[in-house]
């Protein structure tokens, strides 16, 4: 008896881990075989004519160069704020300090808060500052989304380092924030694998940029000015009564997903590379 | 020039004070500001009322958020009924039973699942999951359903949480010391004897947090679900019908939504309830997980 329900559910895990698997490589295959036919050098190369929602002609670089703005402006604001919230948090407060586990707390639960609200709540924030839909908004709107995700995935590795590489510089006479400098180089394959983290999560978001950054046929040339994102190229364009249209959004779907894909490679490349030189 | 280190020094911590606090008042601020928005329709027409009715004709003013807390609510729990079972049962395998060499593979197939774009699991919903419920599946039930339907909505977020509770679940799992599982086999359990009665038991509280953050992953999944759910402001009485989750309201009507003050309130409203709501279910969540971190840690 006991043989055979441990012989039952040992059966019914692999049976799910198999269909876990399963559907990840349906989800690649369906997007690679809608978007890989569309898929030319000029979908990649020109901005679409006509209209992004009836014109039959063009391509979406106008949503590649509108993403990487965004996620690159995003990602430097998010930088600039998290590494000094994360080093505040482990190198200047004691071990066991309320503070730090409140803050800790606080993050977490940012991290859980979705998108939409954060779409929601940039977008009351741009009214109120009379900002329109524009790049600025959504680098506002994506910043906002990822900080929760580079102070959790940066303070996990950070609380990693040895108290000897703090006390050493310390010994040697340099200040508090002298010592931070030298723990920044020893967290860089943990911040950049942070950075990959967030590029991710918020190249591929599409709530956050639908309120704030507009939707446009070109590139924008200053942060006033709405822009195109992935994401929004493929929500908007997927609803077009256009087959060339639809085409765009498939295209453009196997973009974001080969994005993705290299992302969390070299995400676990750089992992595996911290471990190997941690002190 | 000694003076000159200090000050830095003293500078760049005040700097690093001042922007955690700000990152923590920031949560404050989201919560604050959402609710500022949304007084208006709430001291128009109370809460109770807002939360209970089901009419919703934004341009008589009237605003019953039933329809949409239902819908948000079916979703999920379709939701979480498909993905709970499924994601317990590869957490145990991936934990207990796995070669490392299975684990190997099996950890970036989670990762990637976590990674892929909730836009991407929409669009693979209305190309695949879609026509199988409108085609194969509704047919046998129903006499007609565009597939486009509080069915479709649930699935595509069952895939969408799957990969968070597995890998809350192996943090729990594996932080449940190996001297417990030694204890039950020198008793001779079999290994899902132990699995049943020792980890299951002892990570009773991590799964139900790992649940309750599963849960709120889902009220707040937005394009995904909007994507394949149809979006018909009434209430579905099957799977089969097409449904309206908050999240999708608020996707949907943005553009409208700057013109009329009682509607942009409204929206606003919805996205509070919805900020609320998580954050509740996330504080607790992550203070059960933080504690149970903390007994087999210590």
């Amino acid at each position: 008896m006991r043989k055979i329900e441990e012989k039952f559910f040992k059966a019914l895990m692999i049976v799910s881990s198999i269909t876990i698997l399963g559907v990840l490589l349906y989800i690649l295959y369906t997007v690679v075989v809608r978007g890989l036919p569309s898929l030319s050098l000029d979908m990649i190369t020109k901005i679409p004519s006509g209209g992004f929602y009836l014109g039959k002609e063009g391509g979406i670089l106008n949503a590649i160069i509108g993403s990487i703005y965004l996620i690159s402006g995003a990602v430097f604001l998010s930088i600039i704020i998290s590494i000094p919230v994360v080093m505040f948090l482990n190198f200047y407060l004691r071990k066991k300090s309320f503070f730090a586990d409140f803050a800790r707390l606080c993050f977490d639960i940012l991290f859980g808060i979705p998108s939409i609200v954060y779409g929601a709540f940039g977008f009351a924030l741009m009214i109120y500052l009379g900002i329109k839909a524009s790049l600025l908004g959504g680098i506002i709107a994506i910043t906002m989304l990822i900080i929760p995700i580079m102070i959790r995935s940066i303070d996990e590795v950070a609380g990693l380092i040895s108290n000897d590489l703090i006390e050493a510089p310390m010994a040697l006479g340099a200040t508090k924030y002298e010592t931070i400098k030298v723990i920044l180089r020893q967290l860089m394959p943990g911040i950049t694998t942070a950075i990959l983290l967030s590029v991710g999560r918020g190249i591929g978001d599409a709530a956050t940029v639908l309120f704030t950054s507009g939707y446009t046929d070109s590139i924008p040339t200053s942060l006033g000015q709405p822009t195109a994102s992935l994401p929004l190229a493929i929500f908007f364009q997927l609803s077009s009564p256009v087959e060339e249209v639809q085409n765009r959004a498939y295209a453009a779907a196997l973009i974001l997903t080969v994005i993705i894909l290299i992302l969390s490679f070299s995400g676990r490349y750089f992992s595996r590379k911290l471990s190997k030189h941690k002190i | 020039m000694l003076q000159y280190r200090i000050f830095k020094d003293r500078l760049s911590r005040q700097v690093m004070l001042g922007l955690t606090i700000l990152c923590i008042l920031f949560l404050f601020l989201i919560g604050a500001g959402l609710l500022f928005k949304s007084l208006p329709v709430i001291s128009e027409k109370n809460l109770w009322g807002l939360l209970t009715t089901s009419t919703w004709k934004p341009f008589k003013g009237e605003f019953g958020f039933l329809v949409f807390i239902l819908s948000t609510l079916h979703v999920t729990g379709i939701a979480i009924v498909l993905a709970l079972p499924v994601s317990l049962l590869s957490g145990i395998y991936l934990c207990e039973y796995a070669s490392p060499g299975i684990k190997k593979i099996f950890y970036p197939v989670i990762d990637l699942l976590s990674g892929i774009p909730p836009v991407i699991y929409g669009v693979w919903g209305t190309l695949t999951i879609v026509p199988f419920i409108s085609e194969k599946l509704a047919p046998h039930f129903v006499e007609f359903s565009s597939g486009y339907s509080v069915l479709a909505g649930g699935v595509v977020l069952a895939i969408m949480i799957v990969p968070l509770i597995i890998s809350i679940l192996a943090e729990i799992f594996n932080s449940i010391p190996a001297e417990m599982r030694e204890a039950s086999a020198s008793l001779g359990a079999t290994k899902w004897q132990t699995v049943k009665k020792v980890v299951l038991r002892k990570s009773l509280p991590g799964i139900i947090a790992a649940t309750v953050l599963a849960i709120s992953r889902a009220f707040g999944e937005t394009i995904a679900v909007l994507m394949v759910c149809g979006n018909m402001t009434e209430i579905p009485h099957s799977i089969f019908d097409a449904c309206y989750p908050l999240p999708a309201l608020i996707a949907n009507n943005y553009g409208e939504m700057m013109s009329m003050p009682g509607y942009e309130s409204a929206l606003m409203f919805a996205a509070f309830l919805l900020f609320i709501i998580i954050v509740i279910f996330n504080a607790a969540a992550r203070i059960t997980l933080n504690q149970v971190e903390r007994i087999f840690h210590v």
